[in-house]
């Protein structure tokens, strides 16, 4: 916690006050962490019988984390190799976890080879630390690996593109029907929402700097768009359009969106950096307060639900004669529907990719990254920042319109706690922990944040370890807040922080984004 | 009239720990120009401290109730002072001087950890506490028209009163407060000149976690219970009152915080009570896009 040891530190401090400060650091720490914890960790509060809150002390779980604390401070002051830390805490980690499993169930095998685990670890980072000392630390990347990285990146996109084209032909050779659609529809269809709401948002955010931490409110225009337009303006006045609903909506969803983005766009322009975020926060609330109070219009917390589903260009997919299995000649299954979802979103994602792309080439996108270099100099030289401002919300919003209105044929059910901020908050952490601007990052991040979210739902051997009432999803949030602060504290330029700029002069060199700033708005 | 009176009596209350909270947001945009989203957060786990403190001393120790208060207020400010000082330094200070966006998106997922640490650690439902301190006093009217003063609201008023004065006797008069005011006009030549501005910074994030603890008792006592999401919307409404007094200015944040309470409780009497966070955003909007400075807030002058 207090400053850490400079590992570029030339002369090591004496061993015996480098373990006296390792130690005070460490018990420094411990005591913030009692300090911490005394009430709200130690005593937890449930209703008995009566309906009377009583409190149930924890003291184990404090001395455990207080332990843990301890360690994890002290090896990071005492110890310089990187290596070395993470193994060392790692296996006190592991030990602490067989100890815990040991005081509060039983020692049993599984506890034995938690423990093993945990000196396997320990006796690895010593080890490694002898070693270190011997040798003297290597220079992490040397020149020749640079470059065949950066050759190797040159394929990576190509390559990743293909791999997700692919993508649910691979699951289904290797789940089976039954098994894929689950990996195809929560991991697959999933991160490329969050991919194409994140893209759409990186057009506010990361082209134009200007922070948005409401752009939810579009998504869910789109949603309710699609959502009231197929349920009860087109079975009343068109009911011929039927099975094409999806498709007629998706870009009426997606010019609603537009044209609230233009609204909600309009009055905060002359806002900047911090101020223009808390008015979109109040903005996106503002529209999920109305979605839930006005009932008559959007059926308030009850939702809307039996939203028709995409047809396949007008072949529905239903197990009828004129059903998509029928008439390919196909057995009827399910998984067709969410393959096609799947592609839908697909498309959808590199729709957006490719405007952006294109964008950021036309006077248009270059004004907006004039904007969020300095909003001043650009009004200097004659870009009208009104328009520019507009254009980036309008185009931000209209991609979160389509990805709203895919949502919603998904689902086939929405309601307002879909809309929460969280998911704003998430799509912006998405952006920014990926390199706000860059379009890779945005899928790094993606796969990183939402595919991390979805596996946690998988980790049911975790029950062996913390006993059968242990659910790891009631984590997920908890961990992803968890997440976006230390991936802030490793990179805060995000992951992906050097850009190609878009005008150049002789050659295209990439710029470290420590040279730039953004997020000004 | 009687309506009236009624509401101008619940809105102050209600406005005394928005101020409160307010405080916090006002005095960390002040020093460091950033917008310490967990606040609301850490008004929550205030309250979750006083909760479990107060069941703590009563229940266990045996304590009668006013003095019971007070050693929970005590304990409450030192301990979530404590908490807004390691968040401070673990998740703002190594990101200080770093590129603007930074600490925000570090100050939400601090703000959704620290929502769902209490929802893990504590449980998700409601946790209702009897009622801590009873009693009315009749002020005027008689029958079904009776304007209302609560014990616990005379109590809220007067410890928010208090607090407020002793506040501004730190901030005004001490040499702590001249080093945090130092540290607000410019930090580097603060540092210059001989203030640690680490540690003012510090002081700063644990005073304003002390009085969004009182807040938190205050909140806990007025509604009688508390839940992990509750710091989100008193959070917002909070900095709406800053803003709305004029981010930076400490006698503004009380200003708003005093005007939102009124403003939410008379929209819930005169207009409904479902749109009444609604009109709180909308404020928020409508000042910001025209008056954004707010009412006693400096204009903000850029130099290029």
């Amino acid at each position: 916690m207090a400053a850490t040891l400079d590992a570029s530190a030339p002369a090591r401090p004496a061993a015996g006050a480098l373990l006296t400060r390792a130690v005070r650091e460490g018990g420094f720490a411990a005591l913030v962490t009692l300090g911490l914890s005394f009430p709200i960790l130690a005593l937890r509060t449930e209703q008995n019988m009566a309906n009377e809150l009583v409190l149930i002390p924890r003291w184990s779980w404090v001395a455990l984390l207080c332990i843990a604390v301890f360690i994890a401070r002290f090896v990071q002051v005492f110890f310089v190799n990187k290596l070395t830390k993470t193994l060392l805490i790692l296996g006190c980690f592991t030990l602490l976890g067989g100890l815990g499993r040991a005081v509060n169930a039983a020692f049993d095998s599984f506890a034995a080879i938690v423990f093993s685990v945990g000196a396997l670890l320990l006796v690895l980072g010593l080890l490694w630390e002898r070693r270190v000392e011997t040798a003297g630390v290597s220079s992490p990347v040397s020149p020749a690996t640079r470059a065949r990285l950066s050759a190797l990146t040159r394929y990576a996109g190509p390559v990743a593109l293909g791999f997700i084209a692919a993508y649910p032909m691979i699951t289904l050779a290797l789940a089976g029907q039954g098994g894929s659609i689950k990996w195809i529809d929560n991991f697959g269809i999933q991160i490329l929402i969050y991919i194409m709401l994140g893209w759409g948002l990186n057009i506010v955010v990361g082209l134009a700097g200007l922070l948005d931490l409401g752009y939810v409110a579009f998504y869910a225009v789109g949603a309710y768009s699609y959502a009231l337009i197929a349920t009860k303006v087109i079975p009343e006045t068109f009911p011929a359009l039927g099975v094409w609903a999806f498709w007629v909506c998706l870009p009426i969803s997606g010019l609603l969106a537009a044209l609230w983005g233009i609204i909600l766009g309009f009055p905060v322009l002359r806002l900047r950096g911090d101020y223009l975020a808390i008015v979109t926060l109040a903005f996106g609330e503002i529209i999920r307060l109305v979605l839930i109070n006005w009932v008559d219009f959007s059926n308030g917390y009850a939702g809307i639900s039996t939203i028709p589903r995409p047809s396949f260009f007008g072949i529905p997919f239903t197990a009828a004669d004129n059903g998509f299995a029928a008439v390919f000649g196909l057995e009827f299954s399910p998984i067709y529907r969410t393959i096609f979802l799947y592609y839908v979103i697909f498309a959808l994602a590199l729709l957006t990719a490719y405007v952006t792309l294109r964008l950021r080439r036309l006077p248009v996108g270059r004004a907006w990254e004039a904007l969020r270099e300095d909003e001043i100099a650009c009004r200097s030289l004659g870009i009208n920042t009104t328009n520019t401002k507009l254009t980036a919300f309008a185009l931000g919003a209209m991609f979160g319109g389509f990805a709203g209105c895919f949502f919603a044929a998904r689902q086939g059910f929405i309601s307002p706690e879909s809309f929460t901020f969280i998911e704003s908050a998430q799509v912006l952490a998405i952006v920014v922990l990926g390199g706000a601007g860059s379009l890779v990052g945005v899928v790094i991040s993606s796969i990183a944040l939402v595919g991390g979210f979805e596996i946690l739902r998988e980790l049911d051997f975790l029950k062996q370890v913390f006993g059968e009432n242990f659910d790891p999803t009631q984590y997920r949030t908890l961990l992803f807040g968890l997440a976006m602060v230390l991936i802030m504290l490793w990179k805060p330029r995000g992951l992906v922080s050097t850009r190609e700029p878009t005008a150049f002069l002789k050659e295209r060199k990439s710029v470290s984004s420590s040279l730039m700033k953004e997020g000004h708005g | 009239m009687e309506v009236f009176l009624q509401q101008l009596i619940n809105g102050l209350t209600l406005g005394s720990i928005y101020g409160l909270i307010a405080i916090g947001y006002t005095m960390v945009f002040g020093i460091i120009g950033m917008v310490n989203f967990a606040h609301g957060d850490v008004f929550m786990v205030g309250g979750f401290i006083a909760l479990i403190l107060f069941m703590l001393i009563t229940a266990w120790l045996g304590v009668a109730v006013i003095p019971a208060l007070i050693l929970v207020l005590v304990c409450g400010m030192a301990l979530t002072g404590l908490w807004n000082w390691t968040i401070e330094r673990v998740a703002y200070r190594p990101l200080r001087g770093s590129f603007r966006l930074a600490p925000l998106i570090s100050a939400i997922g601090m703000s959704i950890f620290l929502s769902n640490l209490v929802q893990v650690i504590q449980g998700p439902r409601n946790k209702p506490l009897p009622p801590m301190i009873q009693g009315t006093i009749t002020v005027m009217g008689e029958g079904s028209n009776t304007v209302v003063l609560a014990y616990k609201q005379i109590v809220i008023m007067v410890v928010t009163a208090l607090l407020l004065a002793v506040f501004w006797w730190l901030v005004q008069k001490t040499p702590l407060g001249r080093a945090q005011r130092a540290c607000e006009q410019d930090r580097k030549m603060a540092a210059l000149l001989g203030i640690d501005v680490d540690r003012t910074i510090s002081i700063t994030f644990v005073i304003g976690a002390a009085l969004a603890a009182v807040a938190g008792v205050m909140y806990l006592m007025y509604y009688g219970v508390v839940n992990f999401a509750d710091g989100f919307v008193p959070g917002v409404k909070a900095f709406t009152a800053a803003v709305l007094g004029g981010i930076g200015s400490l006698p503004g944040a009380v200003i708003g915080g005093l005007l939102i309470g009124l403003i939410e409780t008379m929209w819930s009497a005169y207009f409904t009570i479902d749109y009444k966070d609604v009109a709180a955003f909308s404020i928020l909007a409508i000042t910001l896009i025209f008056l954004p400075t707010g009412i006693l807030g400096r204009p903000e002058v850029e130099k290029v």
